[in-house]
């Protein structure tokens, strides 16, 4: 079951990342300006080889033939050449992942760290200083641009995964706020109260057992928060992750790299998601 | 509506108002450079000085705030009638369509918001007129922010669909577009409104990011996003704290919203 559950997950995401693959390519097909080549303006070039060169992108014209040659190119290792960098796709992948695993790892875990300690801190004692400061902390950080706390971060010469987790956290306290909250509202958590039972066995027992999935499933969720999240803070703040390299590619109209960046980061995002997925299958209750 | 609510309905309405009041309150423009006194500080020509090309920062505040409030909005009703279009049918006809506008919308989920905004930035011309950037920027919005509210409106229409009203309106000789106009949309009214002011200050986020990176709403038109990108050569707050006004006044709006709001999203 766990296989078969693990199978279709597998298949959905090739789905997904195929389907995806093709609306991008359609689009840096259809985009202004596809056709035309900056090569051809270079005046030693003779007519003879300005032809070579609009014959050697005759293929790109249609969109699906465009699409089966990458598809067929990447099956063999090979993302095509950035036009601004002029580097290999894979070359820049390869060396810029490490640092966006690395910042936005790093955030993530500052964000859940700051977020469970708040809610749990909360629910467990509910005092109204815990409450506020959660409320106000949240509240503020949701209202500022992520691309404003990495500018902040600048001037204040903090870390960029500081940032990320000022950007991640407001949305992880909120949403597990909210599920403490309704779980601690539950009678049998009232009952096990009257009983006596300790607040920390309450929450090991009772409350970490209901909310367990939802916080997982969250889990994935904040991955793509953190990845969307590490284009301003890298571009700002100037450490050379995907992020930064999105941003150039965009600045640069570089639609093959771009393309390449959010299929790879939308390839990410569903294997967290899917990951949590899995996770909460196999951490499932079982029937006896 | 609780007191919290009013107060923060009073302060959007009176930016709103202010803004709107730009051309009166400062009659100069957001364009004009006063030469002889790049990077002033205020004074009372100038109540938030200039910024490195003479131009009266006050002037591009209320201008900024202008298009910014103005143009969330719209982008907010283009995306919820696409959203409306996508997952209030699918969800009314169910089956099979469903089935596709959920898979479709959970595809567009799965894109990091930011990531698929500058992909489609970046497709687009970047060298264009300033007032064609706004349009493309604010369309962008619109036309990339519907996928959350159709998932929550597929829903909606899903169980309105298999309710006893519908059911009894169908049995009444009821079917097609005239049970959808009649006895399904006006029941969506309230999620399509809610999702509709909670798609706003989103958008007004989105914009303000897109214009710190530089992909937004071209100079010399101001916006929140373009205003905010002077902070990029701030040292130090205690400098120049002036520069910090479009920040502040942005983040008092979204709070705004936010207390506005907090009942939409709860409910």
């Amino acid at each position: 079951m766990l296989l078969y559950k693990i199978a279709r997950h597998v298949a959905a995401i090739i789905a997904l990342v195929l389907l995806g693959g093709l609306l991008s390519a359609t689009l840096v097909r259809l985009a202004p300006g596809f056709d035309s080549d900056e090569h051809e303006l270079d005046p030693g070039l003779s007519a003879e080889s300005v032809r070579a060169l609009r014959a050697s992108r005759a293929g790109e014209h249609n969109i699906l033939y465009f699409y089966a040659d990458y598809l067929r190119a990447a099956a063999h290792g090979n993302l095509g050449t950035s036009h601004a960098l002029g580097q290999p796709v894979q070359t820049l992948l390869r060396e810029r992942w490490p640092v966006t695993a690395r910042v936005a790892g790093i955030g993530l875990l500052l964000a859940w760290m700051l977020a469970s300690t708040l809610a749990f801190s909360a629910c467990l004692w509910p005092l109204p200083a815990y409450e506020f400061l959660g409320i106000t902390l949240s509240g503020a950080f949701l209202c500022i641009p992520a691309a404003v706390l990495a500018l902040i971060s600048v001037i204040l010469n903090a870390p960029g995964y500081l940032a990320i987790a000022l950007i991640v956290f407001p949305k992880i306290y909120r949403y597990s706020r909210n599920l403490l909250s309704k779980a601690y509202a539950m009678p049998h958590i009232t009952a096990a109260r009257a009983r006596g039972l300790g607040e920390i066995r309450i929450l090991a027992r009772h409350v970490l057992p209901v909310t367990g999935p939802q916080m997982i499933a969250l889990a994935g969720v904040s991955v793509s928060i953190a990845l969307g999240a590490s284009i301003p803070v890298e571009s700002l703040c100037g450490l050379p992750g995907i992020g930064q390299l999105a941003w150039q590619a965009a600045l640069s109209r570089d639609l093959p790299l771009l393309v390449n960046l959010t299929v790879l980061v939308t390839l990410v995002t569903l294997l967290a998601n899917s990951g949590a997925d899995v996770m909460n299958y196999m951490l499932r209750p079982r029937e006896l | 509506m609780s007191a919290a609510r009013k107060l923060a309905c009073v302060v959007v309405l009176a930016v709103c108002a202010v803004s709107l009041a730009a051309n009166w309150l400062a009659p100069a423009g957001y364009a004009k450079q006063f030469r002889e006194v790049p990077n002033a500080p205020p004074s009372h020509q100038h109540l938030l000085g200039t910024d490195e090309i003479g131009r009266d920062r006050f002037a591009r505040l209320l201008y900024g705030t202008r298009i910014s409030l103005l143009l969330a909005p719209a982008a907010a009703f283009v995306s919820t009638v696409l959203a409306a279009l996508v997952g209030g049918l699918a969800g009314y006809i169910g089956g099979t369509s469903l089935r596709l506008a959920r898979g479709f919308t959970d595809l567009f989920l799965s894109l990091p918001w930011l990531f698929l905004l500058i992909t489609v930035r970046a497709v687009l011309p970047l060298n264009v007129s300033p007032l064609v950037s706004v349009l493309i920027t604010f369309l962008i919005l619109g036309l990339l922010g519907w996928a959350a509210s159709a998932r929550v409106l597929s829903t909606s229409a899903d169980a309105l669909r298999n309710s006893d009203f519908v059911l009894q309106a169908r049995a009444s000789g009821s079917h097609g577009p005239r049970l959808f106009l009649i006895h399904v949309l006006p029941n969506l009214k309230p999620v399509l409104y809610a999702q509709f002011w909670i798609s706003i200050p989103v958008f007004i986020l989105s914009e303000a990011n897109l214009g710190i990176l530089g992909l937004g709403v071209a100079e010399p038109l101001p916006s929140w996003g373009s205003l905010l990108r002077e902070l990029e050569g701030m040292i130090s707050f205690r400098d120049e704290p002036w520069r910090l006004v479009p920040l502040v006044l942005l983040i008092i709006v979204m709070t705004s919203f936010q207390m506005l709001l907090s009942n939409e999203e709860t409910a």
